[in-house]
């Protein structure tokens, strides 16, 4: 209790998993009650998978100080990765669940050796250039997807980067990743406890990777980088290994992506560079550097123009006033002193003042 | 202490946020929350009777047909036709007493062309009372969206998805051609006809539709012993410059180049192919239809083009003219293929409810049992074929015209 009282940091991370919890177990008994829509319900798992997603990206935007244009991509990698497995193993593990942790597991490790390989050369450089070169990854992974075929037979895999003819599958082969129609036919094991179960898990890597001696050392890395090596923190290792976790993270809400879906396609719109800018604007508008903030605004703007579907034609256009508004309460400097001086807590302080003069 | 106070606030700013959200969209979704539940458990039990004639009791006894498609974005002009065809049928539907006597309530939903979003609208859509789906317009939506729909087991339509796996449920049926029997359709066409020998290929890697037809044109060609001298893909985000697929097509000297894409593409590549002096054959499936229209497009470029669509815009029939100034009149353009399957979605729906004599009183299951049985047994005069008939797998057999295009006009090619 003292350290919930003297520790702000501690408190922080308490009030996150909390607000998480509480909003779970309100969701849980809506659903149990039936006092929810189909609409809300079947939105419940894509705001996980977002919420995931804003958690990783705001771990390299906010904590390493990267600027990350393809966390898309790496979903796209941990999406079709997982799926690939769970497709593969089918029949051979039929308990749900543990496909699903070992579909996540193989995700989440074949998307942050992709980061881990990506870091290499790129963040022993100084400057935007992870910016460009995970904008570029995102697109090429995008179509190297759209041309990629495999297939299963009695004789093993069969690869091929032309068309499904080209795979000469023998008679009773499956064709697993089928170009551009992607994978088909996932299995459906993603479901609204699971990403909570993922949402707390994925808190729980970055807050305590935040709070650790490894986490100060990333941010002193942001801060200052010159100060930093200077007190003999090994830049690189540290960068490297804030981007693989983001990275693996990231592979994480694609395997649930993948799961949610029966048809899983690499699009430009699920995959491709527009989803790993709105990603940004989830971290931007929550906050860069702001776990809870992301998380909020993730399931807010996940949410919003899908409740807005009443509005019919107008439905985008008001979607993007929202966010521009959003912005401008958020970063501008005239409304930021205004929140100063009109916010909740200040009201409280000030009743507090009153009553001891 | 302000610290836990704030805590406190967001949180319950946050839940009244969600809460407030279910509660608010079933009311916006026009019937009060108590009947979606009645129809929603309906489904999930489909054995209280009392609650399904109390679900549709509330909801006026209305059929409630729902669609799905993309109205913005890249294939918005896809969504819109299929949309605005819908309403047309819908319209005229109503104007003439409805199905069975029932009035007919149309809502059609935005997707974005993303599956994700495709499967939101359906949930939008349950929550507004669907009896029936037609959608959604393109393949890779309808796929995920047909999941969704056989859990419910609510009869869905789709006009122009047209891939195999849209339709690998029981519950859904095509009104489109499925693409690798266009692919055969066409390899077929052109062996038996002996419009060529020598065949080129240009196709989009990237998209599901030409994919599709390029596959099965691949197999069917070599069973026949039709010669693909070369097969080159290009992608949607490459999808301006054709001259080096158009050059392998020359340098291997083929005399026919089939075109399993949309006519935007097929545009470029008559004008680009004119350029270089390939004079050749093209041949196209149903993306063609349209290539009239393409503004900056000089039509002259498509005399001689030949494609197998089971519609044309210029047909002479009552149906089709009569289909076509009404939507010229309405929308200011000439309907595309998309429009005309729609079109014939909702007349298909029409057909099914009233030969199983289906009320809008019945649960979402029982009338997907009904037209379920009633598909396999209807005979559809539509403006996409004459005697559409389906087999309970949910494909469509039409017999495919073969057009030409001649003097600016598409011809029946007799």
């Amino acid at each position: 209790m003292n350290r919930f009282k003297n520790n702000k940091k501690f408190r922080d991370n308490i009030i996150t998993y909390l607000l998480v919890i509480v909003i779970f177990a309100v969701v849980e008994s809506l659903k149990a009650t039936g006092h929810i829509s189909s609409l809300m319900k079947g939105l419940l798992v894509p705001v996980c998978i977002y919420i995931i997603c804003a958690i990783a990206l705001n771990l390299c935007v906010g904590i390493l100080g990267e600027l990350s244009l393809g966390h898309a991509g790496f979903m796209c990698v941990g999406a079709f990765s997982g799926a690939f497995f769970s497709k593969c193993t089918a029949e051979v593990i039929t308990v749900a669940p543990v496909r699903f942790i070992l579909a996540i597991i193989i995700g989440a490790l074949v998307a942050s050796l992709f980061g881990f390989l990506i870091g290499i050369p790129v963040l022993r450089l100084k400057g935007d250039y992870l910016a460009i070169v995970t904008l570029a990854f995102g697109e090429i992974i995008k179509n190297v997807i759209n041309v990629l075929y495999v297939g299963k037979d009695s004789e093993g895999f069969h690869f091929s980067l032309k068309d499904m003819v080209s795979l000469h599958l023998k008679e009773g082969g499956q064709v697993i990743i089928n170009g551009a129609q992607g994978i088909t036919g996932t299995p459906n094991d993603s479901s609204f406890e699971a990403g909570f179960v993922l949402i707390i898990l994925t808190l729980f890597i970055v807050l305590n990777l935040i709070d650790s001696r490894d986490g100060r050392a990333i941010m002193s890395i942001r801060d200052n980088t010159i100060a930093s090596e200077s007190v003999g923190i090994n830049v690189t290792r540290y960068k490297l290994m804030a981007f693989t976790i983001s990275a693996g993270i990231a592979g994480v809400a694609g395997v649930l992506y993948a799961h949610n879906l029966n048809s899983l396609m690499a699009q430009p719109k699920n995959f491709g560079y527009n989803m790993s800018i709105t990603i940004l604007l989830f971290v931007v508008l929550g906050g860069i550097g702001n776990i809870r903030g992301s998380i909020i605004s993730a399931a807010v703007l996940t949410l919003l123009p899908e409740l807005l579907r009443g509005l019919a034609d107008y439905r985008m256009l008001i979607y993007a006033i929202v966010l521009i508004i959003l912005m401008i309460f958020n970063w501008s400097p005239a409304i930021l002193e205004l929140r100063k001086k009109y916010s909740v807590r200040n009201f409280i302080k000030n009743k507090k003042t009153k009553e001891v003069e | 202490m302000k610290k836990v106070l704030s805590m406190v606030l967001v949180a319950a700013m946050t839940m009244s946020l969600l809460a407030g959200c279910a509660s608010n969209d079933t009311a916006s979704a026009s019937t009060d929350s108590s009947t979606t539940q009645a129809q929603a458990d309906s489904v999930d039990t489909s054995d209280t009777s009392a609650d399904s004639t109390d679900g549709a009791a509330a909801s006026g006894e209305t059929f409630k047909i729902g669609g799905i498609g993309p109205i913005t974005g890249g294939a918005a002009v896809y969504g819109i036709a299929v949309m605005n065809a819908a309403q047309i049928a819908v319209d005229e539907i109503n104007a003439a007493g409805g199905i069975n006597g029932y009035q007919v309530e149309y809502n059609f939903q935005d997707d974005e062309l993303d599956n994700e979003k495709s499967v939101n609208a359906y949930n939008n859509l349950k929550d507004w009372g669907m009896q029936i789906l037609m959608g959604s317009v393109t393949s890779g939506c309808c796929v995920a969206v047909a999941a969704e729909s056989a859990k419910d087991n609510m009869f869905q339509i789709t006009p122009s998805g047209s891939s195999v796996d849209c339709i690998t449920n029981p519950n859904v049926f095509q009104v489109c051609f499925t693409d690798p029997n266009q692919g055969i359709a066409a390899a077929d066409y052109i062996k038996d006809n002996n419009v060529a020998s020598k065949v080129a290929v240009i196709y989009d890697s990237s998209d599901v539709y030409s994919s599709g037809i390029y596959a099965k044109f691949a197999e069917e060609a070599s069973a026949k012993g039709l010669e693909i001298v070369s097969a080159e893909a290009f992608t949607a985000d490459n999808k301006t410059d054709f001259s080096v697929q158009l050059q392998k097509a020359q340098e291997n000297g083929a005399d026919l180049v089939f075109l399993p894409i949309y006519y935007t593409e097929a545009s470029l590549i008559l004008s680009q192919a004119d350029k270089m002096g390939f004079d050749t054959k093209f041949f196209g499936c149903d993306g063609l239809d349209g290539i009239l229209g393409v503004e900056n497009f000089d039509a002259s470029l498509a005399e001689g083009v030949m494609l197998l669509t089971p519609f044309a815009a210029d047909a002479t029939d009552d149906a089709t003219v009569a289909f076509v100034t009404e939507y010229n009149k309405r929308f200011g353009e000439n309907p595309n293929q998309f429009a005309a399957d729609a079109y014939d979605a909702i007349y298909t729906i029409k057909a099914v409810l009233e030969a199983g004599n289906v009320t809008p009183s019945m649960s979402v299951s029982d009338i997907c049992e009904s037209a379920k049985s009633g598909m396999t047994s209807v005979s559809i005069d539509g403006l996409t074929g004459l005697a559409m008939t389906w087999s309970a797998d949910g494909a469509v057999n039409k017999a495919p015209k073969a057009m030409e295009i001649k003097g600016g006009e598409y011809k029946l090619i007799q």
